[in-house]
């Protein structure tokens, strides 16, 4: 018997679990898939949470809902992969050997990272990209009478580079609707050069940000929190006062990658960015954001990644020639408040752009503008999650390669 | 002064496309137009690491790969390279944007 061994079952690991149970000859491999936890949370809904749109139990299920019958499931701490010996060793004093290894750990945030950020951790500095940080920050908000909101971006890269944005367009709503927007200044302190990371979304996100009195500091790298004074300061000592600070913390991977001498200095994995091959070790391979493929740290990212990495597995343990390429495809609904989303849609070469989709002048989505469908498609994105995302099945007219159907290619203005 | 830069590919973010061409001189152009007037010791051993990490890996390093492999602190490389010291080095290095900018 041969074994092919996930590692973690995210959203990434889940899906590549039940797309291979379907491949594989049962007679001939076993499917192994470990994680610690036995709660799925689905991370796109944390962003809810502090404005009271969804509650924590809105965002779980159990993890053994998701996983295919023929699977053989571990719930145990990985302690230590050794790639050159091909086994990973787990708690318990359990060592799994493997033919092939799929990495799916993730990425984490790290606020001890940066000086002083714990001195206030979940008393005025806040997360929300855990489900306790997003609680604690809901029920700050509930009695918060209004002051300084900051909101910064410790570090790139990060899980989801639009959820500060998102974060941020909701609370200009959810003040709103407490009738304290007036009373509430809020800042996005980011060590981009603009609102996001490419330059025509940039531009147009950071005009909806600008119109909903969100002020932007740019080009802030964050050195330390100074609790004593309520300030964030910048390496360049640039100061930032806030009355409730909110944090995206450095992103890292999985410890056990950095303890397994198998990563960059933030724990993730060199991968070629085409083939999602470990850039050192032919029968490992990644999904999600394990590696340091430079598209966006999503599940959307995740799912297109699903059918190049199982092509290339595949073809792999044939010995055939890899020919399946990853594009770097991702798709991101905005929400921006007031029952309205964005959404893009981009890859490694093409920056998200205007237009509409799936279909050329059709849509029914709108890229990088407001609209209430978008609204509608970020808040129906759930069920598909649970229901057929998870389940490795495809999207319905979403390919896996990005097309330039629909897409509005801007000309460049001469400098 | 500019001259120099006007025989080698730069793409719209002002990145020099292909890290063959570069040489010293266009290094210190760079620099003069990112701020930086003359280019000391420890700005050249900062050029330097991300010239090999650039041939290594094809791209250009992240901040906290600099500082890992330079010894040289985040504090310092922000006086040497005022605002964005990864995206500035890489400039003045030849190489393309840091990926971490994703």
């Amino acid at each position: 018997m041969k074994t092919l061994l996930i590692l973690g079952a995210g959203t990434g690991g889940t899906m590549v679990a039940n797309k291979m149970t379907n491949l594989l000859d049962t007679r001939e491999w076993r499917i192994v898939i470990v994680d610690k936890e036995e709660t799925h949370y689905y991370q796109p809904g944390f962003l809810f949470i502090p404005f009271g749109i969804y509650q924590p139990t809105d965002v779980v299920k159990p993890k053994s809902n998701f996983f295919p019958k023929s699977a053989e499931v571990i719930y145990a701490d990985i302690e230590l992969i050794e790639p050159e010996k091909n086994q990973v060793k787990l708690s318990g004093n359990k060592t799994i050997s493997y033919d092939y290894l799929v990495v799916a750990t993730g990425s984490h945030i790290h606020p001890e990272e940066t000086d002083g950020m714990m001195d206030g951790w979940q008393k005025n500095v806040f997360d929300f990209y855990t489900p306790q940080g997003a609680a604690n920050l809901h029920k700050f908000f509930e009695t918060w009478d209004g002051g300084r909101l900051v909101l910064n971006v410790a570090e790139m890269p990060i899980k989801c580079p639009v959820a500060p944005l998102e974060f941020l367009f909701l609370a200009d709503w959810y003040f709103n609707k407490r009738g304290i927007r007036n009373k509430v200044e809020l800042t996005f302190a980011t060590p981009l050069s603009g609102a996001f990371t490419k330059p025509v979304a940039s531009k147009m996100l950071g005009n909806l940000m600008e119109s909903k009195g969100i002020s932007v500091v740019p080009d802030f790298n964050i050195m330390e929190v100074d609790n004593s004074k309520n300030i964030i300061r910048s390496y360049d000592e640039i100061e930032v006062h806030f009355d409730v600070f909110v944090s995206i913390p450095v992103n890292k991977g999985a410890d056990v990658i950095g303890a397994s001498g198998m990563g960059d200095s933030l724990n993730f994995i060199p991968t070629n960015k085409n083939t999602l091959q470990t850039e050192k070790w032919e029968n490992i391979f990644i999904i999600g954001d394990a590696g340091d493929v430079p598209s966006s740290k999503a599940g959307s990212v995740a799912h297109f990644m699903l059918d190049i990495l199982v092509d290339n597995m595949l073809d792999h343990m044939k010995g055939h020639e890899m020919k399946a390429s990853f594009d770097g495809h991702a798709n991101c609904f905005i929400e921006s408040g007031y029952n309205k989303g964005l959404l893009i849609d981009f890859n490694f070469e093409v920056e998200p752009l205007p237009g509409t989709f799936p279909f050329a002048g059709v849509g029914p989505f709108r890229l990088l503008q407001e609209s209430y469908l978008n609204h509608i498609g970020k808040m129906g994105f759930r069920w598909i999650y649970w229901n057929i995302l998870l389940k490795g099945y495809d999207l319905p007219f979403v390919e896996t390669h990005m097309s330039m159907n629909g897409k509005q290619v801007l000309v460049q203005e001469p400098a | 002064m500019t001259d120099i830069l006007k025989a080698i590919a730069i793409n719209d973010e002002g990145f020099m496309t292909d890290p063959g061409q570069w040489t010293k001189e266009i290094a210190m152009t760079i620099a003069k137009l990112e701020g930086i007037d003359a280019l000391t010791g420890v700005h050249w051993k900062i050029i330097d690491f991300c010239r090999k990490s650039g041939e290594e890996t094809g791209k250009a390093p992240t901040l906290r790969t600099i500082t890992d492999g330079t010894g040289v602190t985040t504090k310092e490389l922000f006086a040497l390279y005022p605002k964005g010291p990864a995206k500035k080095v890489a400039k003045i290095s030849g190489l393309g944007k840091p990926e971490g900018c994703v």
